[in-house]
């Protein structure tokens, strides 16, 4: 047998993880969506390592000037993100 | 480390970002959840320098720490009323991010590690991504504007619909050229700059087109959509780098989003097709038709201390219009006054109460009401019929019980349930309409007393007549 297309074991991952998602995602309180929002905000921030990738080699040329700049955009999201995210979870406190 | 160890880094990465999202089922363990976020994002991004860095290591460091402390400061500072616009416009930038990304791709595939030119799989993957990208971008762009009211002074961010003839047509007319730059760049040899920057520039203004037909009440629509598209547009970017950590965050997020889109159009009651065309919402504020022959009781603040003192069990529903007037302290303060009186107080939200999904159970967070004291609709609506005063504070189509009656325009909305209890306090700056444009007939029902005000004043008076 030949070996798999990437773009195959891509799509086996994809659809599971959408699977994943799914099931997760309807089992998060209502009471939380809003930081369920910011958090998945922060999550899809891991672009940055897309970004990384781009900003990476060892020649300089505009693409890697944009990767730098790409990492900087999603360097925004990843710390707000989840520092956003955990000022409000410190807000939602049980009666004393 | 090769490759391959990094792809195992991943794994356990996207494990942890499961578990963040998972921890989310119960404010008790969501706080821990949010730190398996964290630990998530640290070692992707860790291993991926580890593995990936040639030269000007210095700029990359440098790039996250500029951008990780401006987005700490946002973090810090922002207001919780305006969430709705920060979660907008940390959207946008991961959308830019995206279409960087793709350029950088185009330019150089090999830093990637995919052979320069692209193939052919690759570029159909990567038109997806920034194509996705790029609508996210200017979409959200679009919805912080709306959002932050810079309507004044810019008409495109205007949060009433901006509408022109043929806009749909329009709209279709462009999607179609896009996608056929996008084949030109999938069928062409080499780099084929042309098509993917004339493609990449008409889905910016398709971001655009898309989002400004949307009115102010469909924003909770709009924000979990582009939560959504943010994810795919990561997801795409995964398909085309071959990177196994973008596709598992961005389907983590893209599903996220449509459920998120899914919960809130029906609890507007509407198709998400209405929405994305848009044109709703144009009628805020104008007067309810046919109230002139209807009689509503007004009471003041006092009368309706007494009640709210009196009774045995109350439900305040607090309603967009709370937050507005920043009475969510005043709220508390009075809840807390009643439950030391011995009246059980409960607070029912219903899932559009606030500007986005979860908004309001936010902002009560943040006045320190305790979670256990509010209820999702679906937990609370049997409990209105054995309860003897709601107060309804800023709130209008969600208690609207035309929603019971066939025909009417909102029928089939799920609503709560107040016009059930024994008594009902509302209080509103005035008989306008709510979003939907309608007559609530609520305010004429004999149980109803009208509190009209300010809601902060209203629930000021209330709790100096309740001492």
């Amino acid at each position: 047998m030949a070996s798999v297309d990437p773009t195959v074991v891509n799509l086996v991952v994809f659809v599971l993880a959408v699977f994943v998602g799914y099931h997760v995602i309807w089992n998060v309180t209502p009471a939380l969506h809003t930081p369920l929002m910011s958090l998945t905000n922060a999550i899809s921030s891991v672009i940055i390592v897309g970004a990384i990738l781009a900003a990476a080699p060892a020649e300089t040329d505009f693409g890697s000037v944009l990767g730098v700049i790409a990492v900087a955009l999603a360097a925004v999201n990843v710390a707000g993100g989840f520092l956003v995210t955990q000022r409000m979870l410190e807000m939602f406190r049980k009666k004393k | 480390m090769s490759a391959n160890q990094l792809t195992l880094w991943y794994l356990v990465a996207s494990v942890c970002f499961i578990l963040a999202l998972k921890g989310l089922s119960a404010p008790t363990s969501a706080r821990r959840g949010n730190l398996f976020g964290m630990t998530g994002m640290a070692l992707a991004i860790v291993f991926t320098v580890a593995l990936a860095w040639k030269g000007r290591l210095e700029l990359i460091i440098l790039a996250m720490l500029v951008g990780g402390v401006l987005g700490a400061i946002v973090a810090r500072r922002v207001q919780m009323t305006q969430m709705p616009e920060l979660v907008a416009a940390m959207h946008s930038l991961v959308g830019m991010a995206a279409v960087l990304i793709a350029v950088a791709a185009v330019n150089n595939p090999l830093a990637f590690g995919i052979s320069d030119p692209l193939p052919k799989g690759n570029k159909l993957e990567l038109f997806i991504g920034t194509f996705v990208g790029a609508i996210t971008f200017s979409g959200s762009v679009i919805a912080f504007g709306k959002l932050a009211g810079l309507g004044r002074h810019f008409r495109l961010f205007s949060s009433a619909p901006v509408v022109f003839a043929g806009q749909h047509w329009l709209n279709l007319l462009l999607a179609l050229v896009m996608i056929g730059f996008g084949a030109a760049f999938f069928m062409a040899e080499g780099k084929a700059w042309t098509p993917f920057l004339l493609m990449t520039a008409i889905a910016f203004a398709l971001g655009v087109l898309i989002i400004i037909p949307i009115g102010g009440a469909d924003m909770p629509v709009v924000i979990s959509m582009l939560n959504s598209y943010s994810g795919w547009a990561a997801a795409g970017i995964g398909f085309s780098l071959n990177n196994a950590m973008l596709i598992i965050a961005g389907s983590l997020v893209g599903s996220s989003g449509a459920i998120l889109s899914y919960i809130m159009c029906k609890a507007m009651n509407r198709s998400f097709i209405s929405v994305i065309l848009g044109g709703f919402g144009a009628a805020e504020g104008t007067a309810a038709a046919g109230a002139g022959d209807k009689t509503v009781r007004s009471g003041s603040a006092e009368d309706a201390a007494f009640l709210l003192g009196n009774a045995e069990g109350v439900i305040i529903v607090p309603g967009y219009g709370l937050a507005v007037a920043r009475a969510q302290h005043a709220v508390k303060e009075m809840a807390e006054l009643l439950a030391a009186k011995g009246v059980g107080v409960r607070f029912a939200i219903h899932p559009v109460a606030g500007r986005m999904p979860g908004h309001m159970n936010v902002l009560l967070a943040e006045a320190e009401v305790p979670y256990d004291q509010v209820f999702e609709m679906d937990d609370i609506n049997g409990e209105f019929g054995t309860t003897d005063v709601v107060l309804v504070l800023g709130a209008n189509d969600v208690v609207n019980p035309l929603a019971y009656e066939k025909g009417s325009a909102i029928y089939g909305m799920p609503v709560l349930d107040v016009h059930k209890a024994r008594t009902v306090l509302v209080n509103k700056r005035s008989m306008a309409a709510g979003y939907a444009g309608l007559d609530n007939p609520l305010f004429y029902m004999d149980k109803t007393m009208m509190v009209f005000g300010d809601a902060k004043k209203t629930v000021e008076d209330m709790l100096k007549a309740l001492h």
